[in-house]
């Protein structure tokens, strides 16, 4: 009552006594104040966001159903399908906390930004399927109304990977597996890549295997860019933050051979707001590791890994931040228009970059030569010793160069096997994990966002089986390696 | 990234449909002028009602289904009489024009309809198709791909071919010697890149794509590519400015040599 009279009165006070019975600047001075007055009356009725005591509008909600670690590719993907395929619409609440708004750091945007179905595992060549199926229809899943269709400007140029002597059998094998899965991929014999590429020296060369449809590179930013604003318009709430802390129950549970386990639920993500001492508990029911290179200490937060080792809460999660380099080079008498992705015996790659004669490429280094990854700092040596010598020897025309530019990025890399993580932790239950991807997380993004979405919302994998990814393998050993990183 | 023509395509004839389903505006296929000034009042009403924004995103689902619905592949007429003429009744269907080895042209007349005189040509390969504004796209081309022994495609101004479906085309490498892309606007150089497939190529129209961003140091390129393919593309020197010297002389084009 006394509000309304309020309002009504604020409201009318300058428009009841007409415009010209005041003099010069006070008819302004009482507007300014007027609307503000007016919007802090606005927060106060029921609706705004109000808070008595301070303005909490820059801190997350305080309760979320999803709390996904990590703004990346990786977790806007998951939130996207999340949204898609839950039942009813509306249902789930999701969050997506990324502690870097800028995407300074993040593997998504440095990355080459390749796609390819030539894998050894048969369930990565599935997930780069469907990814490249998702690509090809972007805009028929990621449309927002009114805003312009995405080109994520895609070169269909292919993949084509050599094999030496030791590696022609395996290469045989995998391009079985990958024909069998749907990937369009044939083998060339040497005398066959000279007659297709003149500019290649067959030297060393056993078999080649060249992706013929499905393969090439895009730009990883406008993918990103895509998935963030369809998720936006989907309902998904973005905090700019850091997560500090996980805080959980455990209960003492027998399992039905009466051995007894500890099972740990997560209740309370704590996220930290970034350049503030301020966090802000957020009640949740799942949270979504996809904190790519950073997913390691995510999941230490939660407890994983401590235990005595051998067991399965000492397990740690085992992926690491790994740096790598990329050179961007100009070659004037360098290969043309027709050049793929090319990799190297040697794990040295390079691809095309544009019209000018410019091209991407690095190699990845070995155990030995691992380099800090304390910093984003490039190590032009690097490319002088590892990249150029196996480059000029296998592309003649190479012997020429000048490096235009360099940086570095961060891979997922999962020590144990270099294959994904994806699914629940075995024992703390509601955290769920979509990372360790080792260099080709962007390529499988929207597979393993449908996937994870399915587990959470399903509770099993209903289109790809992915049940040789879970985290149980770290604890019982069965390695799924897969062959064709670079 | 910047956002392709393609856009403006959707828009105009959804403010057709929009028209006729709100029934007030103009029914006259209008001018450019009038045509803007409809859009502006649907997108203007569709601002402010959710009843006007679903109207119309559902007008642009229809759309997008009529070219799916389109492309569909006529497999029982595959499997009754082989893939030549199931790919020719697709072409016809779409609009375009077809010619069998040793034949003439079976066109569709105004109506679209054409006779069914070539379904018992079941063994006779279809040497020539002309696709040129029909709307084939990605799925579309199960049906092109078929036709083992086509040696001449033209794809002028369709407005649904795009890099992807030039990547499709590989499988027709060893019979493919004319093929025309003039006035696609999805093309880009991107796709250009993978027509090295075709290396029985012989002559190639890449003029008028709206979407490749340096037509002439594309054409260099293709040209590098395909050494045995003529090109017909944009000039070289289209691009190029006059220098400050040679200004005031000529004004019409390059310098002449």
């Amino acid at each position: 009552m006394l509000r309304r009279t309020l309002l009504l009165g604020l409201c009318r006070g300058p428009l009841g006594r007409g415009l010209g019975t005041h003099r010069g600047g006070s008819i302004l001075d009482r507007d300014g104040k007027m609307s503000e007055i007016k919007k802090k009356i606005q927060s106060i009725l029921p609706g705004g966001d109000w808070n008595p005591l301070y303005d909490t509008s820059h801190l997350p909600p305080e309760s979320s159903d999803v709390v996904i670690v990590g703004g990346g590719v990786l977790g806007l993907s998951v939130a996207y399908w999340l949204k898609k395929l839950e039942k009813p619409r509306g249902a789930i609440r999701v969050l997506v906390v990324e502690r870097d708004h800028t995407y300074s750091r993040a593997s998504t945007v440095l990355s080459v930004g390749g796609i390819r179905q030539q894998f050894s595992v048969p369930e990565n060549v599935q997930l780069s399927l469907f990814s490249i199926d998702f690509l090809r229809n972007i805009n028929e899943y990621l449309a927002v109304a009114d805003d312009p269709p995405l080109d994520i400007q895609f070169n269909p140029s292919g993949y084509l990977l050599l094999a030496s002597e030791k590696g022609a059998a395996i290469m045989e094998n995998n391009v079985k597996v990958q024909r069998q899965e749907g990937a369009k991929v044939c083998l060339m014999s040497p005398e066959q890549l000279r007659n297709k590429f003149p500019w290649i020296n067959t030297e060393g060369v056993a078999l080649a295997s060249y992706g013929m449809e499905h393969e090439g590179w895009f730009d990883p930013w406008c993918l990103l860019q895509g998935l963030r604003r369809k998720v936006q318009s989907m309902g998904v709430l973005f905090c700019h933050g850091e997560v500090t802390r996980f805080m959980s129950s455990s209960n003492l549970m027998k399992t039905a051979s009466g051995e007894e386990v500890n099972l740990k639920r997560i209740h309370e993500v704590h996220v930290k707001i970034d350049q503030s001492l301020e966090y802000q508990p957020v009640e949740c029911a799942i949270v979504i590791n996809a904190a790519g290179a950073w997913s390691g200490q995510v999941a230490e937060l939660a407890g994983i890994g401590k235990g005595p080792p051998g067991t399965l809460q000492g397990t740690k999660l085992p992926v690491e931040l790994r740096k790598r380099y990329v050179y961007l080079w100009h070659c004037p008498q360098g290969p043309g228009l027709e050049t793929p992705f090319v990799i190297d015996p040697s794990g040295t790659y390079f691809r095309r970059e544009g019209l000018g004669h410019n091209y991407l490429g690095g190699c990845s280094p070995t155990e030995e030569e691992e380099p800090d990854p304390g910093n984003l700092e490039v190590d032009h040596d690097f490319f002088q010793d590892r990249v150029w010598p196996p480059l000029a020897q296998r592309v003649p025309a190479f012997e020429t160069l000048k490096v235009r530019s360099a940086w570095a990025g961060y891979y997922d890399y999962n020590t144990f096997d270099q294959n994904g993580v994806v699914g629940p932790h075995p024992l703390v239950i509601n955290m769920y994990f979509a990372t360790g991807f080792s260099g080709h997380g962007l390529q499988q993004a929207p597979a393993v966002g449908r996937a994870v979405a399915e587990m959470v919302l399903e509770g099993h994998f209903q289109t790809i089986n992915l049940s040789s990814f879970l985290f149980s393998r770290f604890y019982s050993g069965e390695k799924v390696q897969e062959h064709n990183i670079i | 990234m910047a956002a392709p023509k393609a856009s403006l395509h959707l828009v105009a004839p959804v403010w057709n449909g929009g028209t006729r389903g709100i029934g007030g505006l103009s029914r006259v296929v209008a001018p450019e002028g009038n045509q803007k000034k409809g859009r502006s009042l649907l997108q203007f009403l569709a601002d402010r009602f959710y009843d006007v924004e679903a109207l119309r995103d559902h007008l642009l689902r229809k759309r997008v289904s009529k070219v799916h619905q389109k492309n569909r592949p006529f497999n029982h007429i595959n499997q009754r009489y082989g893939p030549y003429v199931a790919g020719a009744y697709f072409i016809l269907k779409q609009g375009g024009a077809v010619r069998f080895q040793g034949r003439e042209w079976i066109r569709p007349n105004q109506r679209g309809h054409f006779s069914l005189d070539f379904l018992k040509l079941q063994a006779v390969p279809v040497e020539a198709v002309d696709a040129s504004g029909c709307a084939i796209n990605y799925q579309g081309l199960d049906s092109l791909l078929a036709l083992k022994e086509l040696q001449s495609l033209w794809l002028q101004r369709c407005p649904h071919v795009d890099d992807w479906c030039l990547s499709r085309l590989h499988p027709l490498a060893s019979s493919l010697q004319e093929l025309s892309l003039a006035g696609c606007p999805r093309v880009s150089e991107r796709g250009l890149a993978c027509l090295h497939h075709l290396w029985n190529l012989r002559r190639l129209d890449i003029s008028d794509l709206p979407a490749v961003s340096s037509p002439g140091l594309t054409r260099i390129l293709v040209e590098e590519m395909l050494p045995s393919c003529e090109v017909l593309g944009a000039d070289w020197a289209q691009g190029l400015k006059l220098g400050p010297e040679e200004q005031p002389r000529d004004t019409a084009g390059p310098i002449p040599a």
